[in-house]
């Protein structure tokens, strides 16, 4: 079948590429941008591992198809840093050690930022309940956790 | 996911030409069912009709006379809407419940009603809100209720070239509100076990004068029991009306043992959970002023 041409924007630049028609956005950004952040955890939508905004809106990347991004504008984890500067969870997610093997951790990052921009001051309950579509094997979430309420509380100017 | 070729069709008129025309293409709203199904080979489209470019299937609208939603509008826009919430609350968290944050990105009440799970979450909901459906197909619109859409898992009375353009609800009455609660094995991201939703009017005094019953996942589609709402129609929603309602519920279960219940379990929870949100509904009708 002939390749599908998309034009988008990914993490506030232009970004352009060919993909088979029925190609997941997961696929098209590992495979045809090099945007390797984003991980393929199960592919059908359970894990969160793909997560990433779509227009604004938290998305499994795995259960969206490539051409559905024309003209959309697309977030992933290599766009939640400034450059050098890491985003709050980032720094929060290494100081509480909130990773092991980091594969989730992508997926944790995009969600959790999605979860304070709607609310930016979640309880624990609600942080869980949030995040409960992105899967851990290693951490046991504690740490995950701890961190993301961490970020939540610097974002707000409250940390000692 | 083996190949199949990508429609965005601009208008609803578009999207029927591309239907009829090609009777193995598929609507793709949110995917979270469809996607799913062609990655395990469940189902092997020749086309994505991808209807999330046409402006009746994504808008949301709530007035007056009640509320009108693309069968295309993600969960997650349904619920952050505040005043659906306050109108509707049972068919505002019956649609939170569905997947986690990511899937409610993107899920929607027009991919839950076809894809025709019995365990589809917001259908118990959206009957007891006496909800009804616009189709648009190659023989003109039609609407119908949600009530008569669903034939068994999976079959719907959709034909060659229809699709669901959009849900329309009516205004509750006064000190009219909803209920839904649903019981799962784990805390979230999984499928009904039983869900149960409640719609009631009470009287100034207190007394039900209106009330619809639906249980869910418990028989081949989602269903309405008049038996149960009958129970409470008439009754101060005492104890014996709450158990006779329940006990409706039960003899309308149809259930199968699956790993995740069985027929017993089912049945005796449906009961539980009926009696549950009623309970809710009646709570919430007393304070509506809608």
């Amino acid at each position: 079948m002939s390749r599908t041409h998309v034009e988008t924007s990914v993490n506030g630049e232009p970004a352009e590429f060919l993909c088979q028609p029925s190609e997941t956005l997961l696929d098209a950004l590992r495979n045809q941008l090099g945007l390797t952040g984003t991980k393929e955890g199960c592919g059908t939508g359970d894990c969160g591992a793909c997560s990433v905004m779509l227009d604004g809106q938290l998305v499994p990347a795995c259960l969206v198809l490539a051409p559905e991004v024309e003209g959309r504008s697309v977030e992933t984890i290599e766009g939640i840093a400034r450059g050098e500067k890491l985003h709050p969870l980032q720094r929060k997610f290494l100081e509480h050690a909130a990773l092991q093997c980091g594969i989730c951790t992508p997926g944790f990052i995009v969600a959790a930022k999605a979860l304070l921009e709607k609310n930016p001051s979640p309880t624990e309950a609600q942080a869980r309940y949030y995040l409960a579509g992105n899967l851990c094997r290693c951490t046991g979430y504690d740490k995950i956790i701890r961190a993301v309420l961490d970020a939540g509380a610097e974002m707000r100017g409250e940390s000692a | 996911m083996p190949s199949a070729r990508y429609e965005a069709p601009r208008s609803v008129k578009e999207a029927v030409q591309l239907l009829g025309a090609d009777r193995d293409a598929r609507v793709l709203a949110g995917g979270t069912d469809l996607l799913v199904q062609s990655k395990t080979g469940r189902v092997s489209p020749s086309a994505y009709v991808d209807v999330k470019r046409i402006p009746e299937l994504m808008q949301l609208q709530l007035g007056a006379s009640g509320l009108r939603c693309g069968a295309a509008v993600p969960a997650a826009r349904i619920y952050a809407n505040e005043e659906l919430r306050r109108r509707w609350p049972g068919l505002a968290e019956a649609t939170d419940l569905i997947g986690s944050s990511q899937i409610q990105g993107r899920a929607s009440w027009g991919g839950n009603l076809c894809n025709a799970s019995p365990a589809a979450d917001t259908v118990p909901a959206l009957l007891v809100c006496g909800a009804e459906v616009a189709i648009a197909g190659p023989k003109g619109e039609r609407t119908l209720p949600v009530a008569e859409f669903t034939t068994g898992p999976g079959t719907s009375v959709l034909g060659p070239g229809e699709l669901v353009v959009e849900f329309r609800v009516p205004a509750p009455p006064a000190r009219t509100a909803d209920a839904y609660l649903r019981l799962i094995p784990r805390s979230e991201m999984d499928i009904a076990v039983v869900g149960a939703g409640v719609q009631l009017t009470l009287a100034a005094d207190g007394g039900c004068t209106a009330a619809r019953v639906a249980i869910g996942a418990v028989a081949p589609t989602a269903r309405l029991v008049p038996a149960a709402a009958q129970a409470l129609v008439g009754s101060r929603l005492d104890d014996a009306a709450l158990a006779r309602a329940a006990e409706a519920a039960r003899a309308a279960v149809q259930a199968i043992d699956d790993k995740r219940g069985t027929i017993d379990y089912r049945r005796q929870v449906t009961g539980v959970l009926v009696v549950r949100a009623a309970r809710i509904a009646a709570e919430r009708a007393a304070a509506a002023h809608n």
